[in-house]
């Protein structure tokens, strides 16, 4: 039980080459807007066509252009969330649902036992104009399920709400996923979302999907730039290899890295939460000068010059508790670390 | 008073609407999807006839339906039926002449419909047919309600295109138009004062039914909340 993509698509001067597969968990679809993750999705559940390659999900081949297999979306059994829910907007809740039911003997009883399990009981007989967000949500949940499907496809579930309501519908939509037993595909660009809820993450960059990797390797260790990027690092420069340390031209440094450097490496990053004041006797120790502090709500966010980088070199960008930010003497010119472990060696894609 | 031609007007406009109203729909469903220079060159064909005179819609229809040419002798010959001259040339006449009014108003609302919706019902397994009668027509009412009514209309009025392919034969093909010109012209103004109103009070009587039409719906919404 299981997806398989491998498609290849052309629009305009884009060029969308996607592969990857994915057993029963949630898969995150990981990139920057623009990078192809819609269309990506738009190709599974066959509302968009590849120009070429296959689609498997289930054993069930949806898409093979070989073969010359492309199967309508009806006959896919994929449940597509989109991103404004698309509930027919003349009829009512209970109707939304009851109408995908394929099983007219049963039609009944499983809307009601939907209405239930989603807590739309008093929504039922409303039309989607005049429910809430998060009910218009669980209404889309029921009716995607309502019509058996095989995945899930979540396009930007949750890009287009305030944050106190986001985060709420997150716990919804995480619960109703919970008890689904097949596959689910999460687009998102958005890392932290894609931590908390999805096991495994596929990055797609310009088109391209990198190697699957798990949300926590990721977020720890990334490969790529991108994939950096993507799980939210902040500090990039140009590297070269030197031993177990890389040396920055850009920032006048050469840091250690705790393990052998790959000659192939060229590009190096550091989280702006790994920069820290560093203690006496701390590696990677640089003298900086803090050309712009910005007070963010729970932290400070400190733009560094290292005093020995090249003119036109971008600012280093450290992020600190404010207290922590506030209890230190000098705020000018200081002194910064970090740990050797905690620098991403990244190679090209 | 010979009711007839209020009677052939209305049968007259009836069919027509009906015919332009399917017409129109799936002609402004499959070209709304069609890409943007085959939609242009389309959409100049189908509107013509809004622009053209009525009299050069008639003439050419008489070019193509007359017992004497290929389409017209085709049917005669295979049918046995003239298809000018009689109550129903009116048709042709007012599809060709409401048909771009029908289209063009149910174009605009279809382009206005959200297709992820349609996408939806597809993904959840829903018939095309089922969306298309079930959630882009109900949605997409009111662009092409108010192209039926004014495909209506424009059949009701329908003159210089009918009055070519139909004539003028009281009780067989007069209408309340052509009904006018003909009295005034033979100078019974009497007579054409009588249609005259006649027509007025048919014309207010289907604004008036539209109005209602119109307020129940604006008061049906509104009582649904929202």
């Amino acid at each position: 039980m299981a997806l398989s993509v491998d498609i290849e698509k052309r629009l305009g001067g884009f060029h969308l080459a996607v592969r990857f597969e994915t057993g029963n968990e949630t898969l995150a679809l990981l990139g920057a807007s623009g990078c192809g993750k819609s269309v990506t999705l738009r190709c599974v559940a066959g509302i968009m066509t590849p120009d070429e390659g296959r689609i498997v999900l289930d054993g069930v081949t949806l898409y093979d252009s070989a073969a010359g297999i492309d199967l309508p979306p009806q006959r896919r059994r994929t449940g597509y969330l989109f991103q404004q829910y698309a509930l027919f907007p003349n009829m009512t809740v209970r109707q939304n649902i009851a109408a995908v039911i394929r099983d007219r003997t049963r039609r009944r009883e499983r809307t009601e036992e939907l209405l239930r399990r989603f807590r739309l009981e008093d929504a039922a007989g409303l039309r989607p104009g005049q429910i809430s967000g998060g009910q218009q949500q669980r209404a889309a949940l029921a009716r995607i399920l309502a019509a058996e499907p095989r995945a899930i496809l979540l396009d930007e579930p949750l890009s287009a709400l305030d944050s106190f309501l986001r985060r709420q519908l997150e716990l919804e939509l995480a619960e109703a996923l919970a008890s689904f037993s097949g596959t689910v595909l999460w687009v998102s660009h958005d890392q932290g979302e894609v931590f908390r809820n999805c096991s495994r993450v596929c990055v797609l960059d310009h088109g391209r999907s990198q190697e699957v990797c798990g949300t926590e390797e990721l977020f720890r260790r990334p490969e790529t730039e991108a994939a950096a990027r993507l799980s939210g690092c902040e500090n990039f420069a140009d590297v070269l290899p030197s031993g177990a340390a890389v040396k920055v031209p850009g920032w006048g440094l050469t840091l250690e890295c705790g393990r052998p450097v790959p000659e192939t490496i060229r590009r190096a990053g550091i989280r702006a939460r790994h920069l820290l004041p560093a203690e006496p006797g701390a590696k990677n120790a640089f003298p900086c000068r803090a050309e712009r502090v910005i007070q963010d709500v729970s932290s400070a966010i400190v733009l560094l010059r290292p005093e020995a980088a090249a003119p036109g070199a971008p600012l280093l960008r450290m992020e600190l508790d404010r207290a922590l930010w506030a209890a230190l003497p000098e705020q000018t010119n200081l002194t910064v670390s970090v740990d050797p472990e905690k620098i991403m060696l990244l190679r090209e894609p | 008073m010979d009711w007839y031609p209020l009677y052939n007007s209305i049968r007259i406009a009836a069919v027509s609407t009906a015919v332009v109203f399917f017409l129109g729909l799936l002609a402004a469903y499959f070209i709304a999807k069609l890409p943007r220079p085959v939609k242009g060159v389309l959409d100049v064909v189908l509107t013509l006839p809004l622009v053209l005179p009525p009299t050069v819609t008639g003439w050419l229809l008489l070019m193509l339906l007359g017992p004497r040419r290929p389409l017209g002798a085709w049917v005669q010959s295979a049918f046995g039926l003239r298809l000018v001259m009689v109550w129903w040339s009116a048709v042709f006449a007012a599809v060709v002449v409401a048909f771009p009014l029908m289209y063009r108003t149910a174009r605009g609302a279809f382009e206005s419909f959200d297709e992820t919706l349609a996408e939806a019902g597809q993904t959840l397994g829903l018939s095309n047919s089922w969306i298309f009668w079930r959630v882009r027509m109900p949605c997409c009412r009111q662009g092409i309600l108010a192209g039926t009514v004014l495909a209506f209309a424009r059949t009701l009025g329908e003159y210089g295109a009918t009055s070519m392919i139909a004539g003028y034969t009281p009780g067989r093909t007069a209408t309340i138009s052509t009904t006018v010109y003909q009295l005034w012209r033979t100078g019974d103004d009497a007579g054409a004062l009588r249609w005259v109103l006649v027509n007025i009070a048919l014309s207010a009587v289907f604004l008036l039914a539209l109005n209602l039409l119109e307020a129940r719906r604006r008061t049906g919404r509104k009582g649904g909340g929202g």
